[in-house]
């Protein structure tokens, strides 16, 4: 009588396809197939793959806990940028003498700032391991601390996603600052190499390509892992009737911060894959307006349903790449227009329109009302 | 009947109010409130709009924290000190006035939910459906006559079909003590008349507090009744008594 499994063959089969498409075929297209060839792909086009696959596993981390818990976090953007940074100071940490100014400890910035020494927090930079355990261990600590705050003192809805744009926008302003130790405006760059590959490459590129692809494949499997549990019908039933989870015994609190600081670590390490592919990382990362374009990604494709916000990701991305260079001046309209489009029309994205199709072929089942905007009806909810 | 007759609580005392008051703006929503409610009773309470009736509710299921007074479960439970999750989680359980089910989820995923279990958030993650469990949801679908609406999505349910859902839910969570918020507001009389069969059959085995204000209601409930009125209690006793009461009638029942 239970629900069918999501771990079901068809699922399998779908997810080996994807993967297989990703991880064996477009490496092959790159690497043996003659460049001549109308299907090979370019060594120019790996790193933008790899910057769409970064962007997809952070419309993920968006969708788990927006689509999921009902949380529009409007500040997700910040998460990814200090998985970004923590990557960044690794990189530039790799330099060493290769800079500038060729000073073994400092980067270049710190130098034409006149710092006399490293700054504490830069310390241990230079193994990766440990740059790595902090791309998952900042954004996630200051999720956890954000989220206690917030979900404790019961913030929800838009309230909640006004508190999240302020977080981004301070931080903005923050390293912008050149006295944060971070590069101010120019943030990091100029990097060389990473774990000793040259970043330059077109097989690190095809590497960091690949690690991407797989990070993607295993943060969907964690979400939907997530998604399909006990904790992901709680998810579901206190996006739309919080309080009555409480009186169900369940902590609201715990279940929140539990999705909302993994969802911040998701981020960070879609930031720390992004930024050696892209070769820098400087402040604009934190801009509001980024961490709003993740949620329009997120409910073009779908929310609530994670294929989607994958598919969203890549379909805006790949819209944007070829209209920011085909008609700069109108893109913005574009990403608006798109916004409102799906918000009005198609609120459950465009796997919503796909499975609206299916169901009204004759014979089959209609589906129950769509939820509207979770996060604004859950905080009415809660006002009354 | 004011705080200082009232007995000290026993063993015998599952809910124990004294002197409550809650004002909202000025407004005494409870003013003084003391009750007693013994383990295994039937209890409903009655009063016109305003009474304090949803408040009192409210206070006990730890939504709202009173101005003043204490309320003690199970003799020591200080519950003016404890939040909603840890309430439920001592076992009492709270049906609210409209029905409020997850309307998302399927009638045997709401089950699910409420079914007694840790309620840990790593534990809820790592929960398994298992035979035994599967059971007593079943069980419990059985007993509230929705077996066969089982997979769908509770949102899809009728009125009185949410609200025998929403009972299940309190049933299957093992609950001492169940606060019911008027479970028969928008009924047709036979749903009426099958709830009120449904309540009697749970009562055999713990406490439950009926609040209502359908008057055939409650008289088919047969049970003690306490009468509220502007946020304290105006009268206690069967339902002829306080039918009777002079003062009842003249602010409740008068017509």
């Amino acid at each position: 009588m239970g629900a069918r499994s999501p771990w079901g063959p068809k699922f399998w089969v779908g997810f080996a396809v994807c993967a297989v498409v990703l991880v064996v075929l477009l490496p092959v297209l790159n690497r043996a197939v003659a460049p001549s060839s109308p299907v090979a792909v370019p060594d120019y086009l790996v790193p933008l793959l790899g910057k769409y696959l970064c962007y997809a596993i952070l419309a993920l981390s968006l969708d788990l806990v927006w689509g999921y818990a009902g949380i529009l976090s409007l500040g997700h953007g910040a998460f990814f940028a200090l998985g970004g940074y923590c990557m960044g100071m690794y990189l530039m940490r790799q330099i060493g003498t290769r800079g500038v100014y060729g000073n073994p400890l400092l980067p270049d910035f710190m130098v034409f700032l006149q710092y006399k020494e490293l700054p504490w927090f830069w310390w241990g930079f230079d193994h990766f391991l440990y740059a790595a355990a902090l791309v998952m261990l900042v954004p996630g600590v200051f999720a956890l601390i954000f989220g206690w705050l917030a979900f404790r003192s019961r913030v929800t809805g838009v309230y909640l996603s006004i508190i999240t744009q302020a977080m981004t926008y301070a931080l903005w302003l923050a390293f912008f600052r050149n006295d944060m130790g971070f590069g101010g405006n120019n943030g990091l760059t100029d990097f060389k190499d990473i774990i000793g590959f040259d970043l330059h490459r077109p097989t690190t590129r095809l590497g960091l390509y690949l690690a991407s692809a797989v990070g993607l494949g295993i943060a969907y499997l964690l979400c939907r892992f997530i998604t399909n549990s006990k904790l992901g019908r709680v998810l579901l039933a206190l996006r739309d009737t919080e309080s009555r989870v409480r009186f169900l015994g369940y902590s609201v609190t715990n279940a929140k911060l539990f999705v909302f600081t993994l969802s911040a670590v998701l981020a960070g390490i879609a930031g720390a894959l992004y930024v050696p592919q892209v070769g820098i990382i400087n402040p604009s990362e934190f801009s509001p307006g980024n961490s709003i374009e993740i949620a329009i990604w997120v409910s073009v494709g779908g929310r609530g349903t994670l294929v989607g916000a994958i598919l969203g990701a890549g379909l805006v991305n790949l819209a944007k790449t070829w209209l920011t260079s085909a008609a700069p001046e109108i893109w913005l309209f574009i990403l608006g227009g798109l916004f409102i489009l799906t918000t009005l029309v198609f609120p459950r994205g465009i796997l919503g329109i796909f499975r609206q199709l299916r169901w009204t072929r004759p014979g089959a089942k209609s589906p129950a009302a769509p939820p509207l905007a979770v996060g604004e009806s859950g905080a009415a909810k809660e006002q009354a | 009947m004011n705080a200082a007759s009232l007995p000290h609580p026993t063993g015998d005392v599952l809910l124990y109010v004294n002197g409550v008051t809650v004002s909202f703006d000025g407004f005494k929503a409870l003013n003084e409130l003391s009750l007693v409610v013994e383990e295994g009773e039937l209890r409903t309470i009655i009063g016109p709009n305003g009474a304090g009736k949803t408040t009192m509710m409210d206070v006990v299921t730890g939504k709202t924290r009173p101005d003043s007074g204490e309320v003690f479960f199970r003799g020591n439970t200080d519950l003016t000190r404890l939040d909603e999750a840890a309430i439920a989680n001592l076992g009492i359980g709270r049906k609210f006035q409209r029905p409020t089910v997850f309307e998302n989820l399927t009638v045997f995923e709401n089950l699910e939910l409420a079914l007694a279990d840790s309620r840990g958030t790593w534990r809820t993650l790592f929960a398994r459906l298992t035979p035994e469990r599967h059971a007593r949801i079943a069980a419990a679908l059985e007993r509230i006559g929705l077996a066969e609406e089982s997979q769908k999505p509770a949102g899809t349910l009728s009125h009185g079909q949410k609200q025998w859902l929403e009972i299940g839910m309190l049933l299957i969570h093992d609950r001492q003590l169940l606060l019911l918020d008027e479970p028969v507001a928008g009924m047709t009389d036979r749903e009426t008349e099958e709830t009120a069969a449904l309540i009697l059959d749970l009562a055999r085995d713990r406490t439950i507090i009926v609040v209502e204000h359908d008057m055939a209601f409650v008289r088919s409930l047969g049970a003690r009744v306490t009468v509220l009125h502007e946020g304290s209690v105006l009268a206690e006793g069967s339902v002829e008594h306080v039918q009777n009461h002079p003062r009842v009638i003249e602010v409740y029942l008068g017509r």
